[in-house]
């Protein structure tokens, strides 16, 4: 272990941090981001302790608040689930938002227009919203095992090409009969609503099929081969392809796992939530960016993703409530989850290191 | 002959159009030769775009938005910088971070600008004689803005500093190399820093040049994927400033003929084209078995350097 001394503050390296010091950094982390925007809310002339308070009786306060925070969770849960896995993989895959709104048009496509009899229209609209996420997600792995592109640019190319397609198909083929001068689709029948839990908003189908989605990967990435090329070609492809791992095949059957799940959220949102195909900025608040951080946070543990998708489920509530309350835009969520990225990378570096003051020797 | 006139101005146009991805290309050449990938160009460019917008239109002076929206651009990319430089963070998500927050905070402060009219834009200038000449004189010089020629002349300058004098070789080192320049004295850190300022400039004089000129407006999120589109032409480029003049006009005219053929298709498939290309591009530059062989990113790129002892 090498050292380097300064006057009193010794820097070490740490080889592997604890579970409990991981919670503690990233805890602050995110604590800290809270602490910076509560800067922007003094510019604002608001006082942030009187946001914050409002903003904690407004979410965690109440039996409402607490079903939103679900309700806002379950898209999270499973983009972050399969972005996790991606992640593992080494595999930037940035095009989660533009795998959920193809996974919402291909569920659309079956609650608007299949001939299929009612009883399998719900299970043939996630079925087709998976894969629909799936091939949205499968092109960028082909272009770079074949041609070495980078799959930032693609996947995130991808989201803009699938929220142009979303609005030409409202704009234009879908436009609905009964929705006089609005860019919908008709509303999907009823016989395709997915159920909620009581009087709350929370679709449960769709975050069953989050849960079980996260224990799967848990299990593919602890118990199954696939799990262990992950691993491997995660860290190293080249070590990889030393042990006859194939690099492509790996990040195929990631991408069908990863873009499938962002389809199945994208699915749930218009069966569950909106009952029709609407703008891709309604359909998606932004998930498919979010739920990048939901994974990160994660560290790797695809079962705490239903912990940080509830965090970040409720930072999506607290947004709403300074909207509602103190007439700030929504966009501040995107501000909230920028900064606690910044935090949460910068905090990795600490986690590395371990820092004591010490007197020189 | 009227088919002429439509190429002669989508090729104007392509000019004014490519202007800011051109800018931001430059910049992120800069950023990636010294070795730092920064993915936060879109985050650099709104901001730019933001700041740059309110700067003209309170002072009504477009230059002092140009220089504020640089500025701001600047500021943010020393934060990567220092993420990855020092931090030693993984680049790809710390420039995802700048680029969340750059979306988000622009979107925050900037909701009570919306649809304001900005007055003070910057002329268009035709110069006098050369305009005359046909074909050339009306693409080139005719009704053009200054920054079109400033984009020209900077991507000529970076070409001339990179290649042909000493600096530039430092910088091609320290993103091949970072140990080998290390050991030969070079200050790593610094080289980078500046680089990574320099792609923080441009990409943020890119924003602002979306919001003065190209469209003399502030919307939300403006930029619209153009950053993301700046790093794959980076890419396209072969890292090299010159090319990166023929691509960003490329995507000019996609930009321009995206908004000219409105009367024919569906505005949404339209829009679609520069990102589908942006796509595609790639594969053509693979036809080539020349260019392949050209295709290498700059060897550290993207790598953190540690010095051993540390």
């Amino acid at each position: 272990m090498k050292r380097v001394r300064m006057r009193r503050l010794k820097v070490e390296k740490r080889t592997n941090p604890s579970a409990w010091t991981v919670f503690c950094i990233s805890l602050v982390s995110i604590l800290l981001a809270f602490v910076v925007i509560g800067f922007i809310f003094l510019g604002f002339g608001i006082n942030p302790l009187e946001a914050y308070l409002e903003i904690i009786i407004e979410t965690v306060g109440n039996s409402y608040g607490l079903s939103q925070i679900v309700w806002q969770s379950i898209p999270l849960l499973l983009c972050g689930v399969g972005l996790l896995l991606a992640f593992k993989t080494s595999f930037w895959n940035i095009g989660a938002e533009g795998q959920l709104l193809m996974g919402a048009t291909a569920a659309t496509w079956v609650a608007l227009f299949s001939p299929l009899p009612e009883p399998f229209l719900i299970p043939a609209a996630f079925i087709l919203g998976f894969a629909g996420g799936a091939v949205w997600g499968l092109l960028s792995t082909s272009l770079r095992s074949r041609f070495g592109i980078n799959e930032v640019i693609t996947t995130l190319m991808m989201n803009y090409i699938a929220s142009n397609i979303v609005l030409y198909l409202i704009h234009g083929p879908w436009k609905g009969e009964t929705m006089r001068g609005f860019a919908y689709t008709d509303q999907f029948p009823e016989s395709v609503w997915l159920p909620t839990i009581g009087m709350s908003d929370i679709h449960w189908p769709t975050l069953l099929l989050g849960l079980f989605a996260a224990v799967c990967v848990f299990f593919i990435l602890n118990r199954t081969r696939l799990g262990y090329e992950v691993k491997v070609v995660g860290q190293s492809p080249k070590a990889a392809r030393y042990a006859g791992i194939s690099y492509f095949k790996t990040i195929f059957y990631v991408m069908v796992i990863s873009g499938g799940l962002a389809g199945l959220a994208g699915a749930g949102e218009v069966l569950g939530v909106h009952h029709m195909l609407r703008h891709s900025d309604q359909v998606s608040l932004g998930y498919g960016y979010t739920a990048i951080i939901v994974a990160w946070l994660a560290r790797g543990n695809p079962l705490i993703v239903i912990l940080t998708s509830l965090l970040f489920g409720a930072i999506y509530v607290a947004g709403d409530v300074l909207q509602l309350s103190f007439n700030l835009p929504f966009q501040i969520v995107n501000v909230f989850t920028g900064l606690i990225l910044f935090f949460l990378i910068s905090s990795d570096t600490l986690l590395k290191h371990k820092l004591s003051f010490r007197k020189g020797e | 002959m009227e088919w002429q006139l439509w190429v002669i101005e989508t090729l104007r146009r392509a000019l004014v159009y490519g202007t800011p991805i051109l800018l931001g290309t430059l910049g992120e050449i800069y950023a990636e030769r010294s070795g730092i990938l920064n993915l936060g160009v879109e985050g650099m460019m709104i901001l730019g775009a933001f700041v740059g917008f309110t700067t003209a239109f309170v002072t009504k002076n477009p230059w002092l938005g140009f220089l504020a929206g640089a500025f701001v651009g600047g500021a943010a990319s020393l934060l990567h910088g220092f993420l990855s430089i020092h931090l030693r963070v993984i680049q790809v998500v710390s420039g995802l971070a700048l680029t969340l927050f750059g979306l988000g905070l622009t979107g925050v402060l900037g909701r009570g600008w919306e649809g304001q009219p900005l007055k003070a834009s910057i002329a268009e200038l035709s110069v006098p004689g050369l305009s005359r000449i046909p074909v050339l004189g009306p693409i080139l010089f005719t009704d053009q803005n200054l920054l079109v020629y400033i984009g020209i002349g900077l991507a000529v300058l970076l070409w001339w500093v990179l290649f042909k004098t000493s600096w530039g070789i430092t910088v091609r080192s320290v993103g091949e190399d970072p140990r080998t320049a290390d050991a030969l004295g070079i200050n790593v850190a610094l080289v980078r820093y500046c680089c990574t300022f320099i792609g923080g400039l441009l990409a943020g004089l890119g924003g602002a040049y979306l919001s003065i000129v190209y469209r003399p407006s502030w919307t939300q999120g403006m930029t619209a994927g153009m950053g993301w589109i700046v790093i794959a032409l980076t890419i396209f480029s072969l890292w090299h400033p010159l090319v990166a003049i023929g691509g960003s006009y490329a995507f000019g005219s996609l930009f321009y003929l995206s908004f000219r053929l409105q009367p024919w298709v569906a505005p949404e498939l339209l829009t679609i084209m520069p990102y589908l290309f942006t796509i595609l591009a790639p594969l053509l530059l693979h036809a080539s078995r020349r260019l392949r062989r050209r295709m290498g990113a700059p060897g550290a790129l993207g790598l953190p350097y540690r010095r051993e002892e540390e």
